[in-house]
């Protein structure tokens, strides 16, 4: 049996639940989804781009779903600090897959902008998430059928013309839950012409001896003109699964940064598809893993030129350690009439133990004479002579270790365009690599 | 007696299962300055990677005293600690690790090893100011990463930077006259002279008697095929520089 019949049968079961507790605009994408997920088959390692992650074994768990919407009573806000020092955001929570906005939040967004609950945005505003709600995410994919067949809820965010958005928008995802959870979130985010906005998604964990799969879709817009970046920050637990699909569309002259980090977790799997449908586009796809333990991190990037003059740039980085498991596959397509593209992506992962595995594929489709691209894909170990020129001055072993996992980190920290959260990254990965992670909650003691 | 510092008895190294130091014995006081001289090959930079604990390298016989410790019991990072610094003969480029970053982890390190508290921020750039000074290094050093874009001198300085850092007892100098032109030579070189003192000493493995118009040695010697063959006062490193190797070579392989 596979794992999607527990999910299909889930939905026929309780669709008019599962309606009744979401929205319309939501709900009239369902029975589409669930149309074309009959027969269909979740990917395995034998389907092409999935070899070193089964879906199909990561969805296999019998897990709970909240269909009913049940509160599940934790004061987020008190028990969970994700503060990034000298950066001031607006705030908000998603507990499972419930949009919660951290207070006074209203007063201090500018003008038109909306910064919540899809549920209840697509109930109080249908026109607007109509417009938008699965256009850019593309139906036939199973992991996006299976989200919105199930999704209930999860993040709106619209910045309407011309805005921009001084504070960045900051946005904790927490899983807590009595019981072993799967929650199936949903998010969108519309960016108008010529604005601009700065988004922070951090992952975390509560109850972290408890099993967690999350399954989330975003769908970016990014309007003629306009700037989004967006931050996403895994430090989950070891029994968290993940499967995120991440679908932006660019207009002309839009600027897309993409950043995707995993600092902890269990099984991650995140698609990034990215298509540049305008001339004079600037994007940049990239992030960090850090993986110990038995750690598996999977980054599948895309980027889709189809317009000309546009300029994209692609970096993942790796630190692997004890029995973790990395893959990367990354793609630059640049589509007919897509002349004077240039298109880079590089992918370099550095293995600190016997016993950690790295699997790469970087690929190249050119179907346009004019155009710049490259990539390059590189997986070594620590430089030792500069570990022993280090030792030579005196710096134990260890802490030359970590200095130089963070320095080689540098350059993709440098690529985030926030200030505040450049150093709190600089923070996290020299935490990370000595053993610690920003834990929530009793989750605080745990160790790599 | 006058204490000795170090004290290397029948020393014999390997690399790969070749042989390549096979019976060195030295023997440096306080307040000296050896020069270790030699033809390519005869073992010269051997010598100081074993001394200074690099890995690859495989001690098979001998013993190394180090102002009263084994020194070959020690880690590389206790061998710094204790006073031993090598000066490479190629400076290792770290991208990404700044030079305030590196030199603040090492002396702390080492204040830790002697239950010192950490150097305070204000403290520790003082410091760097000033020593920074003695090679004339400018004040972008410390944003720097360590040896990455340096030119060939900037390298040499920045190693005698790191030394007058550490303040050793022992200062090994790998051929620290390659790459430098004159005017770099005479900074490195006067960079060595004003640390030193009746405390500490200095081997200085080189090539060329150039460099030792500069840092005078006491005691010159000449190592060939994994053995110091001859040693002599300042006079032997003239001596070689007009005459070449050749005739001590003879000299050795015929026994």
């Amino acid at each position: 049996m596979s794992s999607l019949t527990q999910y299909l049968q889930l939905y026929k079961e309780h669709s008019s639940v599962i309606d009744a507790n979401s929205a319309p605009v939501l709900n009239a994408l369902r029975p589409a989804a669930f149309e074309m997920l009959q027969g269909a088959k979740l990917p395995t390692t034998r389907t092409e781009g999935y070899e070193k992650t089964s879906i199909e074994d990561m969805l296999a768990p019998d897990l709970g779903v909240n269909l009913t919407r049940l509160h599940i009573p934790v004061n987020v806000a008190s028990t969970f600090k994700c503060e990034v020092p000298r950066m001031s955001t607006i705030m908000g929570f998603v507990l499972n897959d419930a949009f919660l906005p951290a207070e006074g939040n209203a007063s201090r967004l500018p003008e038109g902008v909306i910064f919540g609950s899809l549920a209840k945005v697509a109930l109080e505003h249908p026109e607007i998430v109509e417009r938008y709600y699965g256009k850019i995410a593309p139906d036939h994919n199973v992991g996006v059928a299976l989200n919105t067949l199930l999704a209930q809820d999860g993040v709106f965010v619209y910045v309407p013309r011309g805005v921009r958005l001084e504070k960045p928008l900051q946005l904790v995802n927490i899983f807590s839950s009595s019981v072993p959870t799967a929650a199936f979130r949903r998010m969108l985010v519309v960016i108008e012409e010529d604005a601009s906005a700065q988004i922070l998604v951090c992952d975390h964990t509560q109850d972290c001896d408890r099993a967690y799969l999350s399954q989330q879709v975003v769908e970016l817009s990014v309007a003629r003109g306009a700037s989004l970046e967006l931050y996403d920050m895994e430090e989950s637990s070891a029994l968290t699964s993940r499967w995120s699909l991440t679908f932006a569309a660019q207009q002309s002259g839009s600027h897309l940064l993409v950043n995707g980090t995993t600092l902890s977790n269990g099984i991650t799997r995140n698609d990034y598809t990215i298509d540049i449908l305008g001339e004079h586009c600037d994007t940049f796809l990239g992030g960090m893993a850090i993986g110990s333990g038995h750690q598996h991190i999977d980054n599948d990037s895309t980027v889709n030129h189809r317009a000309p003059r546009c300029h994209s740039r692609q970096m993942f980085k790796y630190i692997l350690d004890d029995d973790a498991r990395g893959a990367f596959e990354g793609g630059i397509t640049v589509h007919p009439g897509a002349i004077l593209t240039e298109a880079y992506q590089s992918n370099r992962n550095l293995l600190a133990s016997e016993g950690a595995r790295m699997h790469t594929k970087p690929q190249l489709l050119i179907y346009c004479d004019d155009v710049k691209c490259s990539h390059g894909a590189t997986t070594g170990q620590l430089d030792q002579d500069a570990l022993f020129y280090m030792r030579q001055r005196g710096i134990a072993e260890k802490t030359a270790r970590t200095m130089l996992m963070q320095a080689f980190m540098a350059d993709v920290i440098d690529t985030v365009g926030l200030e505040g959260l450049r150093d709190r990254l600089r923070h996290l990965v020299e935490m990370r690599l000595h053993g610690r992670t920003s834990f929530c909650g009793d989750c605080h003691t745990q160790q790599f | 007696m006058q204490d000795i510092l170090l004290d290397i008895n029948d020393l014999h190294a390997t690399i790969d299962g070749k042989e390549i130091l096979k019976g060195i014995n030295l023997r440096v006081h306080p307040g000296e300055v050896h020069a270790i001289m030699g033809p390519n090959g005869s073992g010269k930079s051997t010598l100081s990677m074993v001394l200074a604990g690099a890995p690859g390298y495989t001690v098979t016989g001998g013993s190394v005293n180090f102002h009263g410790k084994e020194l070959l019991d020690l880690s590389p990072e206790d061998r710094s600690h204790e006073g031993l610094f090598l000066s490479f003969q190629y400076p290792v480029e770290i991208p990404g690790v700044t030079m305030v970053n590196f030199m603040r982890a090492a002396v702390n390190e080492k204040r830790k090893y002697f239950n010192e508290a950490p150097l305070s921020a204000s403290d520790f750039l003082k410091l760097m100011r000033q020593k920074r000074a003695i090679v004339e290094l400018d004040n972008k050093l410390a944003s720097r990463s360590v040896n990455e874009g340096f030119s060939g001198g900037e390298k040499k300085r920045n190693e005698i930077f790191q030394m007058a850092m550490l303040e050793p007892r022992l200062a090994i100098l790998d051929e620290t006259d390659s790459g430098l032109d004159i005017d770099a030579l005479r900074i490195v070189a006067g960079g060595v002279n004003t640390l030193k003192t009746d405390r500490n000493a200095t081997i200085v493995i080189t090539h060329y008697q150039r460099l030792l118009d500069y840092i005078k040695p006491d005691f010159v010697h000449v190592l060939y095929k994994g053995r110091i063959i001859r040693t002599g006062g300042p006079e032997l490193a003239l001596e070689l520089e007009e005459r070449g190797y050749d005739w001590l070579k003879e000299d050795a392989d015929a026994k």
